[in-house]
């Protein structure tokens, strides 16, 4: 099984300097592109893998980097951005590819901002991943040395200067337009679309903003293209994914595996199942933002559409196990309460309603709550859904919510009727 | 006022964007960095080095979690209260260095050598519970793992 985006990763030992990764290959993607294609060459490539955004939305990158306007708009900079500002509860993929292969992230971007002709460009990180902050800035350096990065790449005429900006610490700024403002030096409020970053992004100037994983593709993508990638999964989308999984299970972890591998064998044969007197109840596949799925939904394989149709979103693809032993009210209340504080308080359902939620879920916890109360809860999570907020926050706060109330409605009941939590 | 060191930081920064009001949050993390938090007064200074008002450069300051507005202790505890450290008893640890400390959520010890905050998912949810202590990071908590940790930082 092939495992392109972890293969040089080695855990607890550092990871490769410019040196070692070239002698396994790196930098020859870059050679390749700046050399020997075409910018919309490499745009056209990535588009014909069909390789879909890893950072929740699942987005086609080919097709975002060819609303970039190429040929008319020279007159000034345009910006390549890549989101490392992973915040999501139980989500911790890229932290593992920042860490443990910077010059991998660093080449993929090499390759990209030449595909968008981008001279600048940032990585916006988490401000928590201070060896990642580290272990980026001495391969940027290195890369500066080696002439990857700086003045005509490589005798190719392309410039390129690549910065890491630390962010200053709140989960709305990994939202793809409010870390434009971000950048800018202003509130992460994210802005209205359209129009869409690729048309008027940092400073008003055409951006592409990517997740870690995705850019981190590119450079294997050139060389060695559009049909070996497809080639990787077990479904239709190609290539390979981080998955992840949290909670009372024997060996929590990551790993790069197949897309389309199933819940089941994340959990049991990676996870290795649940620690001795746990019971699995359910799963959140994708990250704190993604709707509950149960025992019935195991063999489903962890793939855009698979997890969709399943009614729920692949989203980072790291499961958060929900056991026998942890109360489901606990839990859904534990991630309301994260998004509530994370609002960025532009938009009602969100700002109002997801304080109001919080407030109705600790009521029952603690056995003061009253019937009437699921009714508003499910009543919120309606508001907060798709299509009443400016961004996505509000409705992936919704998902967890709507999903539990109803996976688990006999536990919200028992916590109204015997006025007390049963598991405390 | 601030300090020529400072201010020289800050203007490096400035350099980096099209207008200075772009080095906003540089220049808070600067302030940060030298005084351990930003001052209503530092506010002010840096509203003016930038050229916008003391409520822009407040607004910027109060919405970012990690910028701190008021002053904290020597040494910052902050502990991840998200779902999959919740899962695996964060709960319990922080009721240990609660009591320890004789502070909550948002306290500084009276000695100053502590603050105590909670924070977001640190990205360690496979190693939970999790926490940082200023920069480092420490996973796969007990509480004698937390009492054997503090005592490095004085
Ligand atoms: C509230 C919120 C937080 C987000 N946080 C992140 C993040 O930390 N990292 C990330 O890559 N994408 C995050 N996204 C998704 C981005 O907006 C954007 O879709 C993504 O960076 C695009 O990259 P991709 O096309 O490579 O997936 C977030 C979205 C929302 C609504
Ligand atoms: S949904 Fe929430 S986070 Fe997103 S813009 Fe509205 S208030 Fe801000
Ligand atoms: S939930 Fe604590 S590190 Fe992720």
């Amino acid at each position: 099984m092939e495992r392109p985006l972890t293969k040089h990763i080695k855990p607890g030992s550092a990871a490769y300097n410019l040196k070692e990764y070239k002698q396994v290959g790196g930098y020859n993607g870059v050679t390749k592109a700046l050399i020997n294609m075409a910018p919309g060459e490499v745009t056209n490539l990535v588009k014909a893998s069909n390789l879909l955004g890893r950072g929740g939305a699942g987005f086609p990158t080919g097709v975002k980097w060819s609303l970039i306007p190429m040929d008319v708009d020279r007159n000034g900079p345009k910006y390549l951005v890549c989101n490392a500002d992973e915040m999501e509860p139980g989500t911790f993929k890229d932290r593992y590819l920042l860490e443990g292969n910077p010059h991998q992230l660093i080449e993929g971007m090499i390759i990209s901002a030449y595909a968008i002709q981008a001279e600048k460009a940032y990585i916006f990180l988490r401000w928590a991943y201070k060896k990642a902050e580290a272990g980026l800035c001495k391969a940027i350096d290195e890369a500066y040395k080696a002439g990857y990065l700086g003045k005509n790449i490589l005798g190719s005429g392309f410039n390129l200067d690549l910065y890491v900006h630390s962010s200053a610490g709140r989960y709305i700024c990994g939202e793809e337009t409010a870390l434009l403002n971000s950048l800018e030096g202003k509130r992460a409020v994210p802005r209205t679309k359209p129009p869409f970053p690729a048309i008027s992004g940092l400073f008003g100037r055409p951006t592409v903003v990517n997740n870690v994983e995705t850019l981190s593709w590119i450079s294997h993508l050139v060389e060695n293209g559009a049909d070996w990638f497809k080639g990787l999964s077990l479904t239709a989308t190609g290539g390979t994914k981080l998955y992840g999984v949290s909670g009372k299970v024997k060996n929590p972890g990551t790993w790069e595996l197949p897309l389309g591998t199933t819940m089941r064998e994340l959990l049991e044969d990676h996870a290795g199942g649940m620690i001795a007197g746990h019971k699995f109840r359910g799963v959140l596949p994708g990250g704190a933002s993604t709707d509950f799925l149960i025992e019935e939904h195991l063999d489903v394989k962890m793939d855009f559409t698979t997890v969709a149709a399943a009614g729920s979103r692949l989203g980072t693809g790291t499961m958060i196990i929900l056991d026998d032993k942890t109360c489901p009210v606990a839990f859904i209340h534990n991630i309301e309460k994260f998004f509530a504080l994370e609002s960025c308080g532009w938009c009602t359902p969100c700002r109002e309603g997801l304080p109001w939620v919080e407030k109705m879920l600790v009521s029952i916890e603690e056995g003061t709550g009253i019937m009437e109360y699921i009714d508003l809860l499910n009543f919120n999570a309606k508001y907060m859904g798709p299509g009443n907020t400016f961004c996505a926050h509000a409705p992936g706060a919704a998902e967890p919510l709507q999903s539990g109330l109803r996976y688990f409605h006999d536990d919200f009941v028992k916590h109204i009727t015997d006025k007390k939590c049963p598991w405390r | 006022m601030l300090t020529e060191k400072e201010k020289k930081e800050i203007h490096e920064e400035i350099k980096l964007y099209p207008y200075p009001a772009g080095a906003c949050i540089d220049a808070l993390k600067i302030v940060q960095h030298h005084r351990g938090w930003v001052s209503d007064e530092s506010v002010k200074d840096i509203a003016k080095l930038l050229s916008i008002s003391n409520e822009e450069v407040d607004g910027v300051a109060t919405f970012y979690s990690r910028i701190y507005r008021k002053p904290v202790g020597r040494n910052v505890i902050l502990i991840c209260d998200s779902v999959s450290c919740m899962i695996m008893g964060y709960e319990s640890l922080y009721e240990h260095i609660s009591k320890k400390l004789v502070i909550s959520f948002g306290g500084t010890t009276s000695d100053e050598r502590f603050t105590l905050l909670p924070i977001s998912c640190l990205g360690d949810c496979d190693n939970a519970p999790a926490m940082m202590i200023n920069n480092d990071h420490f996973n796969r908590l007990t509480a004698e793992k937390i009492d054997e940790l503090l005592e490095r930082y004085k």
